[in-house]
C-alpha cells in the first residue's frame, strides 16, 4: 500500500513504543551494567565505593563462609525446584485434563490464596509449626514422638516456606503447556500400541518440556534470591545469598561484595535463560 | 468382567487424583485460614492460640494502631500510582511492539524479560546503587519507580496477548472511514483491548502491594509500606491487628473481582442481545 521510499512517519512508533524503551533502558539496563561496573571496584571505608578497579568482592565471595553459603542456597533452590516440579507436574495435568470451564475455576482457585498477604500466610506456616503448635500437639497425641520437635527458625521450615511459595508460578507455566497438548497426540501414540507409560516418556513429556523449564525458571531462580521467606521463617538465624546480599546494603555496607554476589545470581539467570533457548523459544516462556 | 475391572481401576485412580488435588489445595488454603483465625486471637501477640476475640477488629477501626493505617495508605498511594504509569506505559509498550518494527527492537524486549526472571534483589540493590550514586532521595517515587520496572514487563506481555490479528484491518478500516489517528486510538484500539488493560491493572495492583523487596531496599528510614511493617514487626511477634487487616483486605480483593467478573458478563450479554437484535432486523429488512 505505501511506497518503499516515502518515509514513514515516524511519530507513532516513537509516541508507543519510546515511554517503554526509555523507561527499560533508565531502570533495567543501566542499573544491571552499573552493579556489574560497582561489583568490580574497591569497597569505600564508611560505605560507598571507591573507583579503583580490584577483584576484592569476588575474592571474598569465595572465601570459606560466603563460599558455604551460595553452595547451601543452591542446594536449597534445587530441592525446592525439584519438589515444585514433582508436585507440580501432575497437579498441572489434573487440572488440564478437565473440561475448559471447570480448568479455568480451578486455576481462579489456585490464585486466590496469591492475594493474601505473603508475610501473612508464611508466619502462618510458623504459627502452625510452633513448639507448643498444632502440629506439635498432633504428633505428640498420636505418640509419634515423644517431646515436641523445634520446627521454627530452620532449614526445614525455611524449606516448607519455600516450596508453597513457589509451587503455584510452577504450576501455571506446566498448566499451559499440557492444556496446548492436543488429546490426538495421545490417542494415536496408544492406537499405535504404546503403553501410556511409553506415551507419557516419548510424547507428553517432551512436548511439554517448555513448561517445564518454564517452571524451573520461575522457581529455582527467585528461590536462590529470596531473602523475605528466609527472614520470616528463619528469624535471622537461616541466611542465604539473599540476606547476605541485603545486608550488604544495610548494615554491612560492602557495596562491591553485594554487587559481587548480585553478579553471580546474573551470571545463573543467563545460563538458564540460554539453556531455554536451546530447547524453546524464549518469546513461548510462560510467564503468567 | 475384563472390561469390570478396568472400569474398577479407572474409578479408583480417580479417586487418588482427586484425593491428590484436595491435598495439594488444602496445603494453599490452610496459612490462609490460619491467618484469619488468628485474626480472632485473644492475645497480645500471635504465638499460640488463646481463645476467641473480635476486639481486634474494633481495635483496628479505633486506630488504636496509628502506624498499621499509615503503611497502609502508603502502599496503597504506591500501588494505584504503580498501576496507573505502569498501565500506560505498558499499553502504548504493547501496541507499539507488536506493530511497529525499529532497530533495538529485540534488545527491548529482551530488557523486557529481565525484570520477570532475575532476582528481584539484583534488581532492586542495581536500582537502590543507582539511585544512591546519583543522588536521588529514597522514598514515595523511588518506590513506586521500582514497582513500575517489574509492572511493566506484565502489562506489556498481557496486553500483547490480547492484540488479535485483526487489529491492524479495524485501525485502517476506522482511518477509512475518516477517523484520526488519536479518535482511531481512543475509540477502536482501546475498546479492542479493554479486557487486557483491566488484566494488567489487576495485575500490577497485586504485584505493587504484595511487594516486599523493591519497597524495603528503595525507602527512605522513615515511611515502610504494609508489607515490609509486617516483615520488621515480624522479629517481636506479629499482633493480631495486622492479620484482621489483612484477613479484610482479601475480603476486599475478593469482593472487587467479583464485581468486575459480574460487570464483564453483563457486558458480554449486552453485546450478545445487541448482535442478536441487530441479525434481527437485518433479517426482517431483507
Amino acid at each position: 500500500m505505501s511506497t518503499p521510499r516515502r518515509k514513514r512517519n515516524p511519530l507513532p512508533a516513537i509516541a508507543q513504543a519510546g515511554p517503554v524503551s526509555l523507561w527499560m533502558i533508565l531502570f533495567v539496563t543501566l542499573p544491571m551494567l552499573f552493579i556489574i561496573y560497582i561489583s568490580f571496584m574497591t569497597r569505600g571505608t564508611f560505605g560507598g565505593v571507591e573507583y579503583t578497579p580490584t577483584l576484592e568482592a569476588y575474592k571474598t565471595m569465595m572465601d570459606a563462609t560466603y563460599f558455604a553459603v551460595i553452595l547451601k542456597s543452591l542446594q536449597v533452590a534445587v530441592v525446592t525446584t525439584l519438589v515444585c516440579l514433582l508436585l507440580g507436574y501432575p497437579f498441572a495435568y489434573f487440572i488440564a485434563r478437565k473440561p475448559p470451564e471447570t480448568a479455568s475455576r480451578l486455576i481462579m482457585l489456585l490464585m486466590i490464596p496469591l492475594w493474601t498477604n505473603s508475610l501473612m500466610r508464611l508466619n502462618a506456616w510458623m504459627l502452625l509449626f510452633q513448639t507448643n503448635g498444632p502440629v506439635n500437639k498432633f504428633l505428640l497425641s498420636a505418640g509419634l514422638i515423644h517431646s515436641p520437635i523445634t520446627f521454627i527458625y530452620t532449614d526445614g521450615l525455611v524449606l516448607l516456606g519455600l516450596i508453597t511459595n513457589f509451587l503455584p508460578f510452577a504450576v501455571l507455566p506446566m498448566y499451559s503447556s499440557i492444556e496446548k497438548l492436543q488429546t490426538a497426540m495421545l490417542e494415536a501414540s496408544a492406537d499405535l500400541g504404546a503403553k501410556p507409560s511409553v506415551t507419557f516418556r516419548k510424547v507428553t513429556l517432551p512436548l511439554t518440556f517448555p513448561g517445564i523449564f518454564s517452571a524451573i525458571i520461575l522457581t529455582f531462580i527467585p528461590a536462590l534470591g529470596t531473602y523475605t521467606i528466609t527472614d520470616m521463617l528463619g528469624g535471622g538465624k537461616v541466611l542465604y545469598i539473599g540476606n547476605i546480599i541485603k545486608n550488604q546494603f544495610g548494615t554491612i555496607r560492602n557495596w562491591p561484595l553485594g554487587a559481587a554476589l548480585s553478579v553471580l545470581l546474573l551470571v545463573i539467570t543467563a545460563l538458564l535463560i540460554f539453556l531455554y533457548s536451546r530447547f524453546a523459544r524464549i518469546e513461548d516462556m510462560e510467564v503468567l | 468382567m475384563a472390561k469390570n475391572r478396568r472400569q474398577q481401576r479407572r474409578r479408583r485412580g480417580k479417586f487418588w487424583s482427586n484425593l491428590y488435588a484436595v491435598l495439594i489445595y488444602g496445603m494453599f488454603y490452610l496459612p490462609v485460614l490460619v491467618m484469619i483465625q488468628f485474626s480472632f486471637n485473644d492475645a497480645k501477640r500471635n504465638y499460640s492460640w488463646e481463645g476467641f476475640t473480635t476486639q481486634w477488629y474494633g481495635k483496628l477501626f479505633s486506630f488504636g494502631n496509628h502506624d498499621l493505617w499509615e503503611s497502609l495508605a502508603y502502599s496503597l498511594i504506591i500501588a494505584v500510582l504503580a498501576t496507573a504509569i505502569s498501565v500506560v506505559i505498558g499499553v502504548l509498550g504493547g501496541l507499539g511492539l507488536k506493530k511497529f518494527e525499529f532497530r533495538g527492537k529485540r534488545f527491548i524486549n529482551l530488557m523486557l524479560y529481565v525484570p520477570i526472571v532475575v532476582p528481584e534483589i539484583v534488581l532492586a540493590v542495581a536500582m537502590l546503587i543507582i539511585f544512591m550514586t546519583v543522588g536521588i532521595k529514597l522514598g514515595l517515587g523511588t518506590i513506586v519507580v521500582g514497582h513500575c520496572t517489574f509492572c511493566i514487563p506484565y502489562a506489556v506481555v498481557t496486553i500483547k496477548g490480547r492484540i488479535s490479528g485483526d487489529n491492524d484491518t479495524l485501525q485502517e478500516a476506522s482511518m477509512d472511514l475518516g477517523a484520526n489517528r488519536v479518535q482511531t486510538f481512543w475509540r477502536v484500539t482501546i475498546p479492542s483491548i479493554l479486557p487486557g488493560i483491566t488484566s494488567a491493572a489487576f495485575l500490577s495492583f497485586t504485584l505493587s502491594i504484595d511487594d516486599v523487596i523493591m519497597s524495603n531496599m528503595l525507602a527512605s528510614a522513615r515511611q515502610s509500606t504494609l508489607p515490609v511493617l509486617i516483615l520488621s514487626v515480624n522479629r517481636t511477634g506479629i499482633t493480631p491487628d495486622i492479620n484482621a487487616l489483612t484477613t479484610i483486605m482479601v475480603a476486599v480483593m475478593l469482593l472487587g473481582l467479583l464485581v468486575l467478573n459480574l460487570i464483564r458478563r453483563a457486558l458480554r450479554k449486552r453485546e450478545e442481545r445487541l448482535e442478536a437484535a441487530e441479525r434481527l432486523s437485518v433479517s426482517s429488512g431483507q
